[in-house]
């Protein structure tokens, strides 16, 4: 098959470029766009740490072919954060809560959850574990991601005593 | 006695300001966006990417191999097979292990045979990952066929071998005293209980599979690697031997690695092929596994069983524990699994009083996937004890809570020797199984129980306690260096071996030389993970890094403290013992106001050499090596939690989690509590969700992430934490705690299971405890126990 002709406005700015149909978008972000903070954990759509915004809904990009973002909007984890690097308040909360540890599942954990509290701003905990189990994570046992999208949705993060 | 004082020291920082404190992990802000640096994200010019052939078949012999048309593809740039790779091996021998073991043989391609399901036959380099991919399906590989032994249970019995050289299947044997020995106590015991207990494979599963990108320098005889990996310094010193290259001509490096666990403790098959393979290449070679292989290929863990005996006097008193213990090493263990497996026998009587105890330790091969360091690896000890320890309070009508209570060792026996002569000190597990049971309000749950039993609705309760060794200090892990550099400008950074690998050891490092130097945790930085620059480590495994690292940076930091000091009590003209390190300055203690700040201390170091005291070396820069005080650190907990059974359908609901764990002084709440999370999730995972299956013929059933479960944020519990401190024996009294959740929590979920389940007279020696094995006990518990009805709950 020969290759495709795509434009995809990633992070906010657009770009072109010439790819083989069977390139997943994950790859595209990854190896074209060089914004290699979308990991793979899985590439067959179960662990969830290569999730983007894919004209606002979150996709698994490993399941996602290039060709089908033409024309669309992508915004990856490194489109998330403010450009000065302050981090959006679901970073935070992360950050607050012990979210991570080694944090390869991380990215898409951050961005499933944006999606998931811009759907449902003020979440039940049933709701919250829902959201959270299209995601794996390996390190935290989950008990930080809980409290960080709790905290999140309340809006009362805050940083932790540091001594 | 104070055993929470560093190396001897005289010039003393301040008052610790950031050990013990839940510290904002300096990791955080680069992950959080994207902007780690794990293997899969490096990139090199003309970087070339890997694919590996891998056997189809459980064990078959190669009959041959046809490249040809893999080779002709546009964008393959090789194809290897044995026959190119391994000749180039050299000493390929773990330093964990040692080199005169009588390890099991590990060819990076498989030669004549195949062994196991995923099995590497040959490797595809090519311009892209995609390219390599359909090459690899083009190499054709003929078989023949031959009888696999599947079964490890079976295979010392099989007229078959995995290795012609190891007769019977057997790869070890390791044992105490003879069983038969305590023949007479098991046999005159009023109480005596026996069963074999057998637990499944599972895994590791970093979320991060396996990879690395090794790149060849020929013109200057130069390696460079970046890993995923736990242990960057044992990755080069393996590759050395490995190549036969010297071991500083090569540098690996490793900024974030997305998880191990253990499965990536060492180098395995795959990465010695990428190794041999880089030399033969123009450009740095690429390989990221797949999660296929991931599940196929990187290893299995836990799948053995043992033959578990335990007495009691009347009165429910132990009075002798055995255990005959199995373990699947499948074809290609690593590293060599045999001398670790001794700790499965040595902690088997765990924290109790045990007066009469053995163990024997059989490791078989099997045509699987070879076994892994798994955290905890001596698991099964708990597994078994704990198990038995219910089945004993039930036959015995006694509340398994009383049973413990009457064997658990208390403060004022230490230290005691355990039967086959582990010393135990410094531990607390009586105090951490009622402080457990008291966050649980354990008579408060028995109530509910049995009201809710009135009801129909099965709760249950388990409990696991244990004593867990950590932080060896022994060979490769019994030292470890780090070096701090005060720069010119008075900021501070710190090297160690370490790694991110999701221990925090990033912010460990920051928080402790913060606190050794008196400065701001702000003007401390952190750099790690690359064996060109920092000191030789033993990496992460073992429950180690806490404990070592602090060693390592408490010496360092001492000898700069005392540079410090002589700098400033030459420049103040004052006694250097009278010079205190505070808020990073260097004071007169007593004198307010007189003081240099750390700032004006490095400038005069490195800037203004003249003004150095006399004979005073110039800067601020110091390398130690700490080297473990003890042979072992001993950490324990308790871990409890009560659950819900639904006969119908199996399904289990965690209903509370506690874990009360001892791990002497924590460096940071926040990273202790994380790692037992993650290490109890696994647990719990591995107790009812998690099995890498096989088939009857060696076909692996569990490939993908849809039959592989693992536990997600639906399942799991809130995870509720009690701290009892005893410090240790070793630099701030720290203990290790990276890995006990995952040995603590399959036998309390499993004992919870059980209780829940008690009222079928429901028997559990089988894990894991699938929905599917629940309604099966439940349905023969009931088929059973038919003939005595009124017995059993319909």
């Amino acid at each position: 098959m020969p290759d495709v002709d795509i434009q995809v406005r990633v992070n906010g700015t657009l770009r072109r470029d010439t790819v083989p149909p069977r390139l997943t978008l994950a790859d595209y972000l990854r190896e074209r766009c060089q914004l290699t903070g979308t990991h793979l954990g899985c590439e067959h759509g179960v662990c969830g740490a290569c999730t983007v915004l894919l004209d606002g809904q979150a996709v698994r990009a490993c399941l996602v072919f290039a060709v089908q973002a033409d024309g669309a909007q992508v915004t990856t984890i490194e489109g998330i954060a403010s450009p000065d690097g302050e981090l959006s308040p679901v970073q935070a909360a992360f950050r607050d809560h012990h979210g991570l540890q080694c944090g390869f599942c991380t990215p898409g954990f951050v961005i499933s959850v944006t999606a998931f509290l811009r759907d449902h701003p003020d979440p039940t905990d049933e709701q919250i574990r829902e959201g959270l189990s299209g995601n794996l994570c390996r390190c935290t046992g989950y008990q930080g991601i809980l409290k960080a999208v709790r905290a999140a949705a309340d809006g009362t993060s805050a940083m932790e005593e540091t001594g | 006695m104070d055993r929470t004082r560093g190396p001897v020291d005289p010039v003393r920082a301040a008052a610790a300001r950031y050990a013990g404190a839940r510290v904002a992990r300096v990791e955080d802000p680069r992950l959080l966006t994207g902007h780690g640096t794990f293997v899969d994200d490096v990139v090199r010019p003309g970087m070339l990417h890997a694919c590996f052939v891998r056997s189809p078949l459980a064990r078959a012999r190669i009959t041959g191999i046809d490249v040809s048309e893999a080779l002709a593809v546009e964008g393959v740039h090789a194809v290897f097979t044995a026959e190119d790779l391994n000749p180039g091996v050299h000493e390929p021998w773990y330093s964990l292990a040692g080199r005169d073991v009588p390890d099991s043989p590990r060819p990076p391609l498989a030669e004549d045979e195949v062994r196991f399901v995923g099995d590497p036959v040959a490797l595809v380099v090519a311009a892209d990952r995609y390219l390599a991919e359909d090459a690899a399906e083009l190499v054709v590989v003929d078989y023949e066929p031959l009888p696999p032994v599947v079964d490890y249970v079976t295979a010392r019995e099989s007229a078959e071998l995995v290795f012609p050289q190891f007769a019977r299947n057997v790869l070890g044997e390791l044992g105490g005293r003879p069983t038969t020995e305590l023949a007479p106590v098991f046999d005159q015991a009023p109480w005596s209980v026996r069963e074999t207990v057998y637990q499944q494979a599972y895994a590791p599963v970093p979320i991060e599979t396996r990879g690395l990108v090794a790149e060849w320098s020929a013109a200057g005889g130069e390696l460079t690697i970046w890993a995923a990996t736990q242990s960057p310094h044992e990755v080069r010193l393996f590759c050395s031997r490995l190549l036969g290259l010297p071991e500083h001509r090569i540098r690996v490096v490793m900024r974030d690695t997305g998880g191990g666990f253990g499965q990536k403790a060492v180098v395995q098959r795959e990465d010695m092929c990428v190794m041999l393979a880089a030399l033969k290449v123009p450009a740095a070679l690429k390989w990221i596994e797949d999660r296929r292989e991931n599940l196929l290929a990187a290893g299995q863990s836990r799948h053995e069983h043992g033959d578990v005996r335990m007495a009691f006097d009347a009165d429910g008193r132990i009075l002798a524990a055995s255990i005959d213990y199995v373990q699947d090493v499948g074809a290609y263990p690593v590293p060599w699994p045999v001398g670790p497996s001794m700790a499965v026998g040595m902690f088997f009587p765990g924290p109790y009083r045990v007066p009469e105890g053995t163990f024997s330790i059989t490791s078989v091969f099997s045509n699987t996937v070879g076994r892994t360091a798994y955290r905890g690896p001596w698991q099964f000890e708990s597994v078994a004890r704990e198990l038995m320890l219910d089945v004993a309070a039930r036959r015995m009508g006694m509340d398994p809570v009383e049973l413990r209570r009457r064997n658990l060792l208390r403060r004022d026996e230490l230290p005691y020797t355990n039967p086959v002569g582990v010393p135990y000190g410094d531990i607390s597990p009586l105090e951490t199984f009622e402080q457990a049971l008291g966050m649980l309000d354990y008579e408060a749950f028995r109530k509910e129980q049995e009201r809710a039993r009135g009801e129909g609705r099965f709760l249950g309760v388990g409990t696991c306690t244990y004593v867990e060794p950590t932080t060896a200090g022994m060979g490769v892990h019994g030292t470890e260096g780090a070096t701090i550099r005060i720069e010119p400008s008075g900021k501070v950074n710190v090297y160690v071996s370490g790694g991110s690998t999701g221990n925090s050891l990033e912010t460990t490092v920051v928080q402790l030389t913060a606190d050794a130097l008196g400065v701001d945790i702000a003007d401390v930085h952190t750099i790690q993970g690359d064996t060109a620059i920092t000191p030789f480590g033993g990496g992460t495994g073992g429950s180690r890094s806490g404990s070592m690292t602090a060693g390592a940076v408490a010496e360092t930091a001492a000898v700069l403290r005392e540079r410090i000091a002589a700098i400033a009590a030459h420049r103040l003209e004052a006694a250097a013992e009278d010079i205190e390190l505070v808020d990073g300055h260097a004071r007169v203690r007593g004198v307010p106001g007189a003081g240099l700040s750390l700032a004006e201390i490095a400038a005069i170091a490195y800037l203004q050499p003249e003004s150095l005291p006399p004979g005073m070396p110039a800067g601020l820069e110091a390398s130690g090596r700490y080297r473990a005080e003890s042979m072992i650190i001993l950490a324990n907990a308790t871990h409890l939690c009560t659950c819900e059974v639904d006969v119908t359908t199996g399904r289990v609901t965690l209903l509370r989690y506690i874990v009360s764990e001892d791990c002497g002084p924590m460096i940071n709440p926040s990273v202790v509590e994380g790692q037992i999370a993650g290490g109890t999730v696994q647990g719990i995972g591995g107790a009812l969700y998690e099995h890498l299956a096989y088939d009857a013929d060696g076909n692996p059933v569990t490939g993908t992430f849809m039959d592989y479960l693992l536990p997600t944020a639906a399942e799991v519990p809130i995870i509720e934490y009690g701290h009892v401190e005893t410090p240790g024996p070793g630099p701030g009294g720290y203990k290790g705690v990276g890995e006990g959740g995952a040995i603590g929590a399959p036998p309390a979920v499993i004992n919870a299971v059980a209780d829940a389940l008690a009222p079928f007279g429901v028997h559990i020696t089988r894990l894991p405890l699938t929905p599917e094995s629940i309604v099966t006990l439940v349905r023969r518990a009931r088929e059973s126990r038919a003939a005595e009805p009124g017995t059993v709950p319909r």
